[in-house]
């Protein structure tokens, strides 16, 4: 109750802020919407269909590309975490690769897929697929041992042994990785998609600077942050409150 | 150097045979005493069913030397025994149970069950850990029907046999329970409830009941002995207690401090059932830890010098 009261007292301030900027009419309005032009912006691009679809794409898009990259990722992490070969070796230059923004990847990937949605999902694998690996990798590393040494004793090898053991028990700790994957994975499309027309949220953020109209800029904005917002909070969320029941854990960070 | 087996003249224990007989199979010698109603014991050679034969296990240490573990362990354990590993802490004791999975691989030398070589583990022998190693994202029934589902055993048999084991361990109701809602004394029979659920012929305990309260460890003691009277399996139970060691073994097993060695062995005859408090049981164990004293003593002594002991972790390599 008192932190709903919280939560209108500073977005009421903040809109009421950004009101005032707004009426003041330092900048142009086209330069400077008012919050209810950006409010207008997103109930006429949900009417005409506009964001639907580029909501549709741009899902489409990163769960295709997030899901690969967890895949991959957890394949190669558990590799890396299990070969002390790959861990010397492989580790550090995962580890250097982070620093590089998934967007280097782009013109690469420009010419290695051409100009279409692989290129895209190229990047956003790039940019997700390292920290899924780092995390499992880590949390490989952190499982406590007896899960493995139990799970072979009763019989379980090979695919049964990761399936059925080494992944659920290492969930707890790549929980973490896996939202900041799926951060990382989002991020990277909605660049991609800027740099390209292609139906997604990017494509009608850049189309609104295109046509100077920063209220559809704004409101495009706004639908990224909510979709981010909401996926980590039902997804994730959802995800370690159940590992939480289960485990009988209190929240790792 | 291994076959350092003391023979100890007391009315308890009864000398055995001394070690180092390598070969499985081999007859235990006329003159071991013959324990009343364990036919286990008997003259007639019979395949053992676990039997280790020159076991060494050596690691490097952080120094950079090799350092041995265990030191040419020979050990016979015949069908339905009931054997006590007991050793002073650092022991590697544990570790052989490690080695009788298969959960590790030796230096040297052989496990055998049947006779035949053991390579890796196998649902046939199933090693209940310390800290029970059950699966905290499955549930208690979901734990137990886990080797089955390994196995590939019908979903309809393997609800049957959970509940049958659940029962057994007088732990049906939980069958819904995930692991942190149970004390550690529940947990340890869901523990032993997952390791007879995938029938093994011989099961492993790596001090199961130490971390548990005495009240929990005398039930659990009653349990154990009656699902093993039950089933009839082959146990190895590994210890640090003596007392309990006497309570629950056919035979206690006494390893040496570092490097491991067997250093004798005690055939405990006394009537079962018997309690941790029967004064027969605590004489008993008197005798074996008047053995057992010089060890500790070593293991304690190494443990001041060393500030820290440079223990082996079971398992280490996976």
């Amino acid at each position: 109750m008192k932190r709903a009261l919280h939560y209108i007292i500073f977005y009421g301030a903040l809109l009421g802020l950004w009101t005032l900027l707004a009426e003041l009419k330092i900048w142009p309005p086209y330069l400077f919407p008012t919050p209810w032009g950006v409010a207008e912006s997103l109930y006429a691009g949900f009417q005409d269909h506009t964001y639907w679809i580029a909501i549709r794409v741009s899902m489409q898009r990163v769960l295709i590309g997030y899901g690969i990259s967890v895949v991959l990722g957890m394949i190669l992490g558990l590799g890396v975490a299990s070969n002390k070969f790959l861990e010397e070796t492989m580790g550090g230059l995962l580890v250097s690769l982070q620093s590089l923004p998934s967007i280097c990847w782009w013109p690469l990937a420009l010419l290695w897929f051409g100009l279409n949605q692989n290129a895209i999902l190229f990047v956003v694998i790039m940019g997700s697929l390292l920290s899924v690996t780092l995390a499992m990798e880590d949390g490989r590393k952190q499982m406590p041992k007896i899960f493995g040494q139990a799970g072979r004793n009763l019989g379980a090898k090979g695919f049964k042994l990761f399936w059925y053991v080494l992944l659920p028990a290492s969930l707890p700790f790549i929980v973490s990785g896996l939202k900041q994957g799926w951060a990382f994975a989002w991020r990277s499309l909605i660049t991609a998609e800027m740099l390209y027309l292609s139906l997604g949220l990017g494509q009608v953020l850049m189309m609104g600077r295109d046509l100077n109209d920063m209220s559809a800029v704004i409101a495009v904005m706004i639908l990224i942050i909510a979709i981010g917002y909401v996926v980590d909070g039902v997804v994730f969320k959802g995800m370690e409150r159940h590992l939480q029941n289960k485990w009988g854990l209190t929240p790792a960070t | 150097m291994s076959a350092n087996a003391q023979n100890v003249s007391a009315r308890f224990p009864v000398p055995v045979e001394p070690l180092g007989q390598v070969r499985s199979g081999s007859p235990r010698g006329g003159l071991a005493p013959v324990a009343v109603g364990r036919p286990a014991h008997s003259v007639l050679p019979e395949i053992s069913k676990v039997s280790l034969s020159e076991i060494c296990l050596s690691y490097r240490a952080q120094s950079g030397e090799r350092l041995l573990a265990l030191d040419h362990i020979n050990l016979q354990v015949q069908r339905g025994e009931f054997v006590c590993v007991v050793g002073p802490s650092g022991c590697g004791k544990s570790t052989l149970l490690h080695l009788i999975a298969g959960l590790q691989p030796q230096t040297s030398g052989q496990v055998f069950l049947d006779g035949k070589p053991v390579q890796g583990p196998g649902p046939d022998r199933i090693l209940i850990f310390q800290d029970h190693g059950l699966f905290p994202w499955l549930t208690v029934g979901q734990n137990v029907e886990f080797g089955m589902k390994m196995k590939g055993i019908s979903k309809a048999e393997r609800e049957e046999k959970t509940r049958h084991y659940l029962r057994l361990v007088h732990l049906a109701k939980f069958e819904n329970s995930y692991i942190h809602q149970l004390s550690g004394g529940m947990r340890q029979r869901v523990a032993i409830a997952r390791a007879l659920a995938t029938e093994p012929d011989v099961l492993l305990m790596d001090e199961p009941f130490a971390a548990l309260d005495a009240q929990t460890r005398d039930l659990l003691h009653d349990e154990l002995e009656r699902i093993w009277n039950d089933t009839g399996r082959t146990i190895i139970f590994v210890t640090h207690n003596v007392r309990e060691a006497v309570r629950l073994g056919d035979r206690v097993v006494l390893l040496t401090f570092r490097p491991g060695r067997v250093k004798s062995e005690f055939p405990v005859e006394l009537p079962r059932p018997r309690h941790l408090e029967d004064p027969t049981v605590a004489r008993a164990a008197r005798e074996i830890l008047d053995e057992l004293r010089d060890e500790i003593n070593r293991s304690l002594e190494a443990e001041y010098n060393e500030g820290v002991k440079p223990r082996i972790e079971p398992g280490g390599e996976l």
